[in-house]
């Protein structure tokens, strides 16, 4: 196999897949196992670009979503029963705040349930950041019909956004020290949003200077009365799936609804779509190609999808165990094997070119 | 190629147009080097080759500017975009993929070229530039040299005929400057391109020119051969100045002309009494600054290694080397913006880094590179009184400093409006207010033109006659030698050289001032201590 990089859109399906799996249990260990498999593939398979450094970032995100959701259900968390660990004082709340409580007994229970939960968040938070350390988000727009292409565009600006900030908040502080003025603390604070913004809003009119003259916005003429029907393919496009998705989600909707009008609304949305990368005249460097290693990475994601769902209908205790009273969860064989399936695409993806490590 | 028809461009909301009846013709293959003082117009006739201007900037343009039949008029950027290349002062700034080889082609996917010959001229413009090692690097971790190449390459792929380049070689080292300007002229002579740049640094480029457009203040212009338009231009690089002293023609544009014409001007310096230092000589032996093997890091990227040295009151100390060589680090740590990863630093016997912002600035004075983020006020006069009340200081001793120090101002303006040499000197008086004995200054010539500092050496000269001890970060070997009494060289962390500024620079191929290559082995560095020599 030759070193290559694995088209973007595998990547997010493969994670995507997985984080769909994620919600699919509570089961610490199977969560812990879906993390670390991500953790494996991430570290064999991601490039050296700043980007691909964000595993770390949101891995750290989830870790603090799990203490806030424990924090949460000891201050206002629902009373289970069970073994009392300590009792916060508590307060009567009036009768319009019924359902919430605040303090009381804190029960081992409960604590523990709040972990699995936090953890199901945090592990659906790690496979959003292997998907992005395998592929950046941009990259994945760039693989994008025409159409999307521009949206492309927005998410790479906004990305660069971030870290220009950072550094024209930098200057502006160390401006304010070199002037003798508090560049700490919330004195410092005060009158660095303007000086940063105004940087930002410069930078951004000199980028379209650039990609103006670079021939952004280029079109190919056409004709009015196919732009209009465009236009009209895409309102009602958007209007029939508005109804559709009413007619599916809301059963006391009249029969014979949902479906059809998902299906009308569908077509001439892609209809529309079509018609507009018709008039744009954007071709593409390089595309990533689509081999079996892409198709293997997808099927490996929608595998573990796949066991899950399966195994929640043969067992589905194992899969959301019940914590009172308090005990150990099973370790179910099937769905840890699923999991496992998921670490595949370490071992089965090209590895990525020298330059690229 | 290009026509400029009798334009008249007016910016919105002035009164006075910022050119003025421009009528010229630049034909195919030809670099033209567009030279005048800072704000005079430069970059409003740049981008009206492409019609930024008026289509991006607004504005009201007489006339009609033509590129290959084309007119602006009708025609917008993206329409010229296979026609027109356009780089921008800052490189950085147009930038919008993530990676080298993406940037290359983003031009190309918008006009619809087809993949074979995107890939082609992909590795050929990574040729060309020499940047091919760059490929799949990120855009964000390039050095200013190679984002300017990265940012030429990734105009050239849409095949224009024409390229824009504005101030190309402004914020890039010596060397780095030399890269940019050979892979250029041979864009010019192997592929024909027509090349339009305006440059600050005439003496970088002056010689490879066709011709040179002069923009006056009043926004009127003069085209024509290089010789006769450098004789009388508003700016001129010390080897036009020595050749009009010297009475040479024709006038000599590069260096190797220049010795060659010299030989006899060698022979009369060779018999007048060698240079002596014109520059104030430290007042006192007392020091200012001391480091004992300071030390900075980056993460894991050693920037600093080592650095011992001694800054005395009424030393002007220039400090170069590449980009990237950890100048701007060290003054840093020196204004206490930064702490150092090891070693002693003291200015004053104090730890810069350990002061509250308002001993801090009674200590060291640091300039940043782009002066107006010192700046707050709405007028002049504000500032001033700003600095005044804040640094607990007499009323109008600011006002006072930027008298002492030459520096004519009108009291009314707001900060914006200044020119980028007046905005620097006020920015020097505001940092100097509060006496500090230390002053730094980080590239304080990016953007000035040769009277602004011609000006900035009489500033700093005031100053170090003043018992300040001074050290300016720069890559412009020209004001090192007209200004600087020592000059220190880092080089990947180290201090390579530390000396008289004129011994360091004169053994130096990179970083010898254009004076002193011509009449070497004689060390003159400036023109003026040439003129004085001979009236002597």
């Amino acid at each position: 196999m030759n070193p290559r990089s694995l088209h973007p859109l595998a990547w997010w399906l493969w994670a995507l897949a997985l984080g769909a799996a994620a919600l699919r249990t509570t089961n610490p260990f199977l969560l812990g196992l879906l993390v670390a498999v991500a953790w494996l593939v991430v570290a064999a398979r991601h490039p050296n670009a700043p980007w691909a450094r964000s595993f770390g970032s949101f891995v750290r995100l989830g870790v603090a979503v799990m203490v806030v959701r424990l924090l949460l259900q000891v201050l206002f968390g629902l009373r289970l029963p069970g073994h009392v660990l300590f009792t916060l004082p508590s307060a009567d709340l009036p009768h319009w705040a019924a359902g919430v409580t605040l303090g009381g007994p804190v029960t081992s229970e409960a604590l523990v349930s709040a972990f699995s939960e936090g953890l199901q968040l945090a592990a659906l938070l790690a496979c959003v950041g292997a998907a992005n350390s395998l592929a950046s988000p941009y990259r994945l727009l760039r693989s994008m019909p025409a159409v999307l292409y521009e949206l492309g565009v927005v998410v790479t600006i906004a990305l660069s956004f971030a870290p220009q900030a950072a550094l024209s908040a930098q200057r502006v502080r160390d401006a304010r020290r070199l002037r003798g003025r508090p560049h700490r603390g919330l004195a410092g604070l005060r009158g660095l949003a303007v000086p940063v913004l105004e940087t930002a809003l410069e930078r951004s009119l000199q980028l379209a200077a650039s990609m103006d003259s670079r021939g952004y916005g280029r079109r190919a003429a056409v004709l009015d009365g196919r732009r209009r029907l465009t236009q009209a393919a895409g309102l009602i496009g958007a209007l029939a799936l508005t109804i559709g998705v009413y007619g599916v989600l809301d059963e006391a909707a009249p029969g014979g609804l949902g479906i059809p009008m998902l299906v009308v609304g569908l077509v001439s949305l892609v209809a529309s779509l079509i018609l507009t990368s018709a008039r744009s005249t954007r071709t593409r460097y390089r595309p990533d190609p689509w081999r079996w290693p892409e198709w293997g990475t997808v099927v490996a994601g929608v595998a573990v999808l796949a066991v899950l769902v399966v195994a929640a209908n043969v067992d589905g205790d194992a899969l959301r165990p019940a914590y009172s009273p308090l005990t150990v969860p099973a370790l179910p064989l099937l769905p840890i094997v699923g999991v496992l399936i998921a670490g595949l695409p370490a071992l089965l993806t090209p590895r990525l070119p020298e330059d690229r490590l | 190629m290009i026509r400029f028809d009798h334009v008249t461009f007016t910016y919105p909301d002035t009164s006075r147009p910022a050119l003025a009846d421009v009528d010229v013709t630049i034909p195919e293959g030809e670099l033209w080097l567009v030279i005048g003082r800072t704000g005079a117009g430069k970059s409003t006739l740049l981008r009206s080759i492409n019609g930024l201007v008026p289509h991006f900037s607004g504005g009201t343009l007489r006339g009609q500017v033509l590129v290959d039949g084309r007119s602006t008029a009708t025609a917008p950027p993206r329409e010229l975009a296979d026609l027109v290349g356009v780089v921008g002062q800052d490189p950085t700034s147009g930038f919008v993929a993530d990676t080298v080889e993406d940037e290359l082609a983003y031009a190309m996917e918008n006009l619809g070229v087809a993949h074979n010959v995107m890939r082609r001229r992909v590795e050929d413009a990574l040729d060309l530039l020499s940047i091919a090692d760059l490929r799949h690097r990120a855009l964000g971790t390039l050095s200013s040299g190679q984002a300017q190449r990265v940012a030429i390459a990734s105009v050239l792929t849409a095949a224009p005929r024409v390229l824009v380049l504005d101030e190309p070689t402004s914020a890039l080292d010596p060397g780095a400057a030399e890269e940019v300007l050979a892979a250029l002229t041979r864009l010019v002579h192997d592929l024909g391109l027509t090349i339009v740049a305006a440059e600050h640094r005439l003496e970088r480029v002056v010689q490879y020119a066709d011709r040179v457009i002069a923009i006056d203040e009043d926004g009127a212009v003069r085209a024509g051969d290089p010789r006769s338009i450098m004789t009388d231009a508003p700016v001129a690089p010390p080897v036009v100045e020595l050749g009009v002293l010297a009475g040479w023609r024709p006038l000599p544009l590069s260096v190797r002309d220049a010795r060659r014409a010299a030989g006899a001007l060698r022979e009369r310096l060779a018999r007048t009494t060698p240079p002596a230092p014109t520059h104030i000589q430290p007042v006192a032996n007392r020091a200012v600054v001391t480091t004992h093997r300071l030390s900075a890091r980056y993460g894991s990227n050693v920037v600093l290694r080592d650095i011992t040295l001694q800054l005395d009151a009424g030393e002007i100390v220039a400090l170069m080397g590449r980009n990237g060589a950890g100048k701007s680090t060290l003054l840093n740590h020196l204004g206490g913006l930064l702490r150092p990863a090891a070693g002693e630093l003291t200015v004053n016997d104090l730890r810069p880094y350990t002061l509250n912002p308002q001993q801090l600035v009674r200590n060291v004075g640091l300039v940043p590179p782009d002066p107006s983020a010192l700046l707050y006020e709405q007028t002049v006069h504000a500032e001033a009184v700003t600095a005044d009340r804040e640094h607990h200081l007499d009323p109008g001793t600011t006002l006072a400093t930027v008298d002492a120090l030459g520096i004519d101002l009108d009291p009314d303006r707001h900060p914006r409006d200044l020119s980028e040499g007046q905005r620097l000197a006020l920015a020097i008086a505001v940092v100097v207010a509060p006496a500090p004995e230390l002053v730094l200054l980080d590239e304080p010539t990016r953007g000035l033109d040769y009277d602004a500092k011609r000006h900035l050496t009489v500033v700093l000269r005031a100053l170090a006659a003043r018992g300040h001890a001074i050290m300016l970060a720069t890559h412009d070997v020209e004001l090192v030698a007209a200004v600087a009494t020592r000059a220190i060289v880092l080089a990947d962390g180290d201090i390579v050289s530390d000396g008289p500024a004129r011994d360091v620079v004169c053994h130096s191929p990179v970083f010898a001032p254009q004076t002193a290559k011509i009449l070497a082995p004689g060390q003159w560095l400036t023109v003026a201590e040439v003129e004085a020599a001979l009236i002597a």
